[in-house]
Formats: C-alpha cells, sequence, structure tokens
C-alpha cells in the first residue's frame, strides 16, 4: 500500500498527488514512470513521475481524469492508500549539456518535463520551455518552469492566455535564428510531439519524444507497448519512454494508443454510472 | 495413519493383476461446456480411483519413474501410501521434494518425465502419476490438512529470492527450511510469475496458486510486491547496504520474441504474453466487472506449437472466437506442446493448421488486422534441436481471414538486473551463465536458475533449479560462517 500524502487539484480535473514511495523517490531520475493500479480489480497504467524527493520519500504525480481509471483516481484524496505502484521504470532522460535546449510540453506533460528541464539546467543548458495548453485554466506548473527555465513561453488554443496557437508557432522563430536551440525535448499529448517533430525535421535538430503507450507489466514482459523507432520495434516500457521523433512512426502509435477505446468507452461509462448510483445513495 | 477409505481388502496383488488395472480417466468438463467457461478442465481423481490407480504401481526395486522426475519425488512411496489410504502421508512424502505438488500435478509434463520412464508403460499406460500427485496435494487442501515443513534453527541471515515463480519459490521453501530469513521480490502486484500470469485459470485455478504462497509465508518467507531489482533496488544494494547474505535469480522468461514480419505492430496482433497477462493476471475475462480489456475475436490464429500456443488458443476460443486456429511451421510430431493439452485443444475444437507459417500480417485499412499471409513448409534436414528443419514451400502462400493474432513463439532474456549488476556473465543470448551443479553465478553469493538461465524450459525443471541453488547456497553461507568463525 502507498499512502497519498496531499492530493490537490491544480486545474480542472487535473490532480496533484504526492506519495510516500521511499524507495521509489531515492531512486527516481528525469523521464522515468510509475505503473499503478487504484483497486483490487484495477488496469495498470504508466504515470510520469513529475517530482520526488528522497529525504521525505514523496513522489509526485499528475493527474488528468479522463479514463476510468485516472477519475477513479483523482476521487482520492490526502490519506487514501493506493495498492499497487511500481517504479521508477523506463531509462532516464539522456541528460547533457547541448548549450541551448527547448522543452515543449502540453496538458500533463509539463509537470512531467519538470525534472527534465531541472536536470538540463544543472547540466549547464539555457534552457527555454514551451508550454501549450487548450485554455488559460489548464495552464501548470507555469510558475515552476520559471524557477527552473531561462525564459517560459506560453500558448493557449484559444489566445486566453499567452500566443494564440499551437506550440510550434513560438518554436518556428527559434529554428530559423542565427543560434537555434541543439536539442528539443517535446512531452505531451501525441498529436503534439508530432507536430513538434515535423517541424524540426527539415532543420535536423535533435527532437526527442517522450511516448506513452498501453502498458500492462512495465518491465518488458507483454510487448504491449511497442511502438516502430527507425523501422524497428521497440518496447516503450525498457528502450523508452524517450526516442529520437524524426524515426518514430507516429500513425502506427496513434492507431495502437486507440486499439481498446471502445472498451474504454465502456468501462468508463460504467463506472461513472456507479459513481451517480453511489452519490444518489449518499444524497 | 488411515485419513480416509479404508483400501479394498488388504491383499496382496500380484504384478500381473497390478498391471491388468486399466489406467483411471481423469475426468473432465465436458469440451462443449468449457468452452464456455474459464473453469478447470481436468476435475481431479476421487479418493476411490485414486487408490485402484495407485495399485497398478509395480514397486520396482529400482525404480525408474524417479529417474524421469527433475526434483527427484520417492514416487513409489508416496504411490504405496496412497494404496494404505494415508492421502495425508502421501501429500508429506511429495513435499520432501517437491514444494508444490498441487502444481506440478497440473502443469508437469509427466508423459516425458516420471511417466515416460515408469515399468508399466512398457506395455501398458504408465502409472498415471500426475494425477495421483494432484490427487494428494488437492486432498490436503481442500481437508484444510496442509502441514507446513518443520524449519532447521533460525540461522540469521538474510536471503534474497527475485521473482516468485516456480524457481523463486522453490529456492525460497528450501532456504527457509535450513532456517534462514528469506525476503522474496516480486515486481508484479501478484505473486507466482509464469502461474500467475501466464498459466490460465482453466489449467491452474489462481486459488491452487494463492494456498501455496499462504503456506510459503506461514513458513516464514516474506514477501515483497510492486518492488523490481534493478530498478527500485539494484542487486548490489541488496548485498551491500540491505544485509542480504546470498541472493537467487529466478526472474523468468524475458522479452517476447515476434518474427519481425511486416505487420506485426497492427491492432490485433499481440505477444502470447499480453494476451495470456490481460486475461489471467489481470482478470480480462471478466470485463468490464475487471478494468483490463482483451479483444474478443471472431477468428483467433496462434502462431506456435508450445503449451503457451496452447494456452493462448483455448483462450481465445472461451472468450468467444468463432474460430481459434493453431498455425504451427512444423507437423505434430514436432510439438513441443503437451500432449494432453493437444488433445484438450482438439476436443474444444481447437483447428490445427500444421506445416504453414506466417509471413505477412494484413492490414484492414483502418490499422487492424484482417488476416495473415501464410506459406506451406515441408520438412527437411535435422536442425540444431534434433527436429526436422520446416523449409518454405515456394508459390504456396495462401491468405487466412483473422481479426486476431497472437504470437506465442518464445521470449528472449530481460535485460533489466543484468544491465544493472556489474560482474553478473550473460551469454549472448543475454541468459544468466551458472555452473550447473550449483546454479552459482559469476558473482559470489549470487545463484540463477529456471527460464532466466535456460532461456525458457517447464516449471518443473525451474523448480528443480531453485531447489539445486538452495542447497548450494546453504552451503555456501555455512562456508562463508565458517571462515568468518576461523578468522
Amino acid at each position: 500500500m502507498f499512502e497519498i500524502a496531499s492530493a490537490d487539484f491544480i486545474a480542472p480535473d487535473v490532480k496533484r498527488f504526492r506519495i510516500i514511495a521511499p524507495a521509489v523517490a531515492k531512486k527516481h531520475q528525469a523521464g522515468q514512470f510509475v505503473i499503478l493500479r487504484v483497486h483490487d480489480l484495477g488496469e495498470r497504467i504508466p504515470i510520469t513521475i513529475a517530482e520526488s524527493d528522497p529525504d521525505s520519500g514523496e513522489i509526485t504525480i499528475i493527474v488528468q481524469g479522463i479514463g476510468r481509471t485516472t477519475k477513479d483516481l483523482n476521487r482520492k484524496t490526502s490519506g487514501d492508500q493506493i495498492p499497487d505502484l511500481v517504479g521508477p521504470l523506463g531509462q532516464p532522460t539522456h541528460i547533457e549539456n547541448w548549450g541551448k535546449a527547448v522543452i515543449v510540453s502540453g496538458g500533463v506533460g509539463t509537470a512531467e518535463a519538470l525534472p527534465i528541464a531541472r536536470a538540463m539546467k544543472a547540466a549547464g543548458n539555457e534552457v527555454i520551455s514551451i508550454i501549450g495548453a487548450r485554455t488559460k485554466s489548464l495552464v501548470i506548473a507555469e510558475e515552476l518552469m520559471k524557477d527552473l527555465c531561462d525564459e517560459v513561453i506560453v500558448t493557449t488554443d484559444d489566445g486566453s492566455y499567452g500566443i494564440k496557437g499551437l506550440v510550434i508557432e513560438p518554436l518556428r522563430p527559434m529554428l530559423e535564428s542565427s543560434s537555434p536551440p541543439r536539442l528539443i525535448l517535446a512531452v505531451g499529448p501525441l498529436p503534439m510531439m508530432k507536430a513538434v517533430a515535423e517541424l524540426t525535421r527539415p532543420y535536423n535538430i535533435k527532437t526527442m519524444v517522450s511516448l506513452n503507450t498501453i502498458m500492462i507489466d512495465g518491465t518488458g514482459m507483454c510487448g504491449g507497448c511497442r511502438a516502430t523507432v527507425d523501422g524497428k520495434t521497440v518496447f516503450v516500457c525498457v528502450d523508452g519512454p524517450e526516442f529520437d521523433g524524426h524515426k518514430v512512426d507516429f500513425g502506427e502509435l496513434q492507431q495502437r494508443i486507440g486499439q481498446f477505446k471502445n472498451q474504454e468507452r465502456q468501462s468508463l461509462d460504467q463506472f461513472l454510472r456507479s459513481c451517480r448510483a453511489e452519490k444518489s445513495v449518499e444524497g | 495413519m488411515s485419513t480416509s477409505a479404508t483400501p479394498s481388502p488388504d491383499k496382496q496383488l500380484t504384478p500381473k493383476e497390478r498391471m491388468r488395472i486399466p489406467r483411471q480417466k481423469m475426468p473432465e468438463q465436458d469440451p462443449r461446456q468449457r468452452t464456455t467457461n474459464f473453469n478447470e478442465v481436468n476435475l481431479g481423481l476421487t479418493e476411490e480411483m485414486a487408490i485402484e490407480e495407485a495399485q497398478r504401481c509395480l514397486q520396482c526395486a529400482k525404480p525408474l519413474c524417479i529417474d524421469g522426475c527433475p526434483v527427484i519425488i520417492k514416487i513409489p512411496e508416496f504411490i504405496e501410501l496412497i494404496v494404505q489410504g494415508d492421502f495425508i502421508g502421501a501429500a508429506a512424502k511429495i513435499k520432501e521434494d517437491s514444494s508444490l505438488p498441487a502444481v506440478c500435478g497440473r502443469v508437469c509434463p509427466q508423459e516425458n518425465q516420471c511417466e515416460a520412464t515408469c515399468v508399466v508403460g512398457n506395455r501398458f499406460s504408465p502409472v498415471a502419476i500426475g494425477n495421483l500427485e494432484r490427487f494428494v496435494a488437492d486432498y490436503e487442501r481442500e481437508h484444510d490438512m496442509i502441514q507446513v515443513p518443520e524449519r532447521a534453527a533460525v540461522t540469521g541471515k538474510k536471503v534474497a529470492v527475485i521473482g516468485s515463480g516456480p524457481a523463486g519459490l522453490a529456492c525460497a521453501t528450501d532456504m527457509a527450511i535450513y532456517g534462514h530469513d528469506v525476503t522474496i521480490f516480486e515486481a508484479l502486484h501478484e505473486y507466482g510469475g509464469v502461474l500467475a500470469y501466464g498459466i490460465p485459470e482453466f489449467r491452474l485455478p489462481k486459488k491452487v496458486l494463492s494456498v501455496e504462497i499462504e503456506n510459503l509465508k506461514k513458513l516464514g518467507v516474506k514477501f515483497v510486491k510492486n518492488y523490481l531489482i534493478g530498478k527500485t533496488r539494484t542487486l548490489d544494494e541488496l548485498l551491500n547496504e540491505d544485509g542480504f547474505e546470498a541472493a537467487f535469480i529466478g526472474t523468468g522468461a524475458g522479452l517476447p520474441w515476434f518474427l519481425n514480419l511486416p505487420g506485426e505492430n497492427l491492432n490485433g496482433v499481440y505477444s502470447a504474453n499480453e494476451f495470456l497477462t490481460r486475461v489471467n493476471l489481470m482478470k480480462a475475462y471478466i470485463f468490464p466487472e475487471a478494468d483490463t480489456p482483451v479483444q474478443i475475436a471472431k477468428t483467433a490464429v496462434v502462431i506456435g506449437g508450445g503449451n503457451t500456443a496452447m494456452d493462448s488458443v483455448r483462450t481465445a476460443k472461451r472468450l468467444g472466437a468463432k474460430r481459434a486456429i493453431i498455425v504451427y511451421r512444423r507437423s505434430e510430431e514436432e510439438m513441443p506442446a503437451r500432449i494432453e493439452e493437444v488433445h484438450h485443444a482438439k476436443e474444444e475444437g481447437i483447428e490445427f493448421q500444421l506445416l504453414q507459417a506466417p509471413i505477412k500480417y494484413l492490414d484492414d485499412g483502418n490499422g487492424w488486422l484482417k488476416g495473415i499471409e501464410c506459406i506451406k513448409m515441408e520438412l527437411g534436414e535435422p536442425d540444431d534441436s534434433g527436429r526436422r528443419r520446416p523449409v518454405p514451400i515456394e508459390g504456396s502462400e495462401f491468405f487466412i481471414e483473422a481479426d486476431f493474432a497472437v504470437v506465442a513463439i518464445g521470449n528472449g532474456s530481460n535485460p533489466l538486473l543484468a544491465r544493472t549488476t556489474p560482474g553478473l556473465d550473460i551469454n549472448k543470448w543475454g541468459n544468466i551463465i551458472t555452473a550447473s551443479e550449483t546454479g552459482a553465478t559469476s558473482k559470489p553469493g549470487v545463484f540463477a536458475g529456471g527460464d532466466i538461465v535456460s532461456g525458457g524450459a517447464t516449471v518443473i525443471l525451474a523448480m528443480g533449479d531453485g531447489r539445486k541453488a538452495a542447497a548450494a547456497m546453504d552451503e555456501y553461507l555455512k562456508s562463508k560462517a565458517k571462515v568468518a568463525s576461523d578468522e
């Protein structure tokens, strides 16, 4: 059992959990994730670690309530238990001094990119953060990024905050500039990462993307997370999660991620019905 | 002591009379019924049947059956106790050499081991040793009379067992009996390794496994789950910082192999590990009550001819596939699956397409599998494994319509532990190199066994490795203590 030390909503449907997991906190490096389950018949889902504190033994994860498990998780509060959690899994982000690095993040990916920004900065990089969100209320971790990075740029789809448009808008002029970044790292929804990789491809600037696939065990045993990179099959859980965005087959990945969408819908609907039933009993 | 039905009048049967008794047929769930549920296929012998079957044993002076057993169970002795009606005594006799009889009685390939060398089998059907083993283990459990083995005096020495599959469980049992302080580390959220995620409920009910795990806990073995050695903690940290004086690695089969054919990452194509893990460990067969989904196939094709392939194809059928097909590149004779599993599969309406191999998975245009292009094979000269090598017949390509495929062709090794353990030697396939007699690795105090060493074998061979390593680990700890006291 893993106790939740604190749980706070930081945006609509987006909750930050601090979980007591000392062994994981001690070993965590930027880019790694955990796999957890919320109940005895629960599914195993991967979630990137947003922060870890080896001294307090806590890890932080940011959860956006989208499917059955994340919505269930977001009902939990401090003092509640998470029955199963294992990690840190995956290869850590490759950190080196590139000179100038841009971290592009979208949605909860911004929180997940925090440890990467911190490690890149510590390695001596000039780090620029581009944060993308649908709308102002969904911009998370901006202040934290400001503490870590040399520059933070926010874009929103609806223009309610920062630059109106997608993350690639402010990125484009950087690629054209006289001192372009030597590394781009994208963390967030698949279409965003794909757009970033496509934008940087002609400039031949190294672009890493952090893939979030369906996983079960997370230790290489099942192969459910497989993706095609550079024409070869990789297991995202043990070979990744970060790969060269110019070599990832995004089309295949998009299809694989949607493999169970009908069942996921069914599972979520059933869960929401049971929540409503619970509420009406309580009411 | 008699614990049950008194056996038939106490008379000595002649060998001839014994051999004349027909082998007792294992009662089974009806094939038509069982393809609609996940309940166990084999129902178990009755007490009367078990005694009758036990009387078939000739009690050979030099029992060859024992030579066929990887853990050297005293087979004639436990069978004689069954004849006497002492089922609990028989179970205790088996447990002197094997820690998981209820499991092995179900999943061991007895036909290639103890029963293959049974003398009765020379002229008639061999004594049903496996069914008898299962009977006494079930009897003991169902009557709530499982005895926890006695432990030697506590040594206070901490031993780590990495992986809770058959090799780890066997090693942990013996190390606990030797008096050591044993902790098993498991990466998943349930214990049992392949017994939990791989072997289906209809062949090994999970309650059988959970009782075995409970017994190990009673024996004093500590269990830690959600703990991945190599990530959560390294092996060196266990040995150098956490006070463990020796470790056994039984991490099992690793990454599933694919054939690297075009279209292998289409939706609807799974590794056997993924498919079976979804259904067994994650209980997708009761989705949406359990959260993890699984695809229900119209036509399921399983590539491979081993037990895992049989488990996969029979699972697909139970989930509702209209057609469930085995595609195997050699002939039935070369199939590594147990005869019983092939037989059960055929009874359940599984189709066998032999001497065929897939060459390409075809896309329906939306990223989903619509069928498999295959090619016919013929058998050529024997290869390294001694089996005749399958050779494609040119121009014999054909198409199987299928919306679901499972690749069940084996596993490579998982590099996770070796990568994070300097000084642990592995071979070119990534399997840990050990001394065959002891399971000792290149790293002092570290032993290994099961599939991570062999590359892929059976539950009982893994258990044999675990026991062998336990004996060597015990010696290692004793000699280490002696050196320390001499100094």
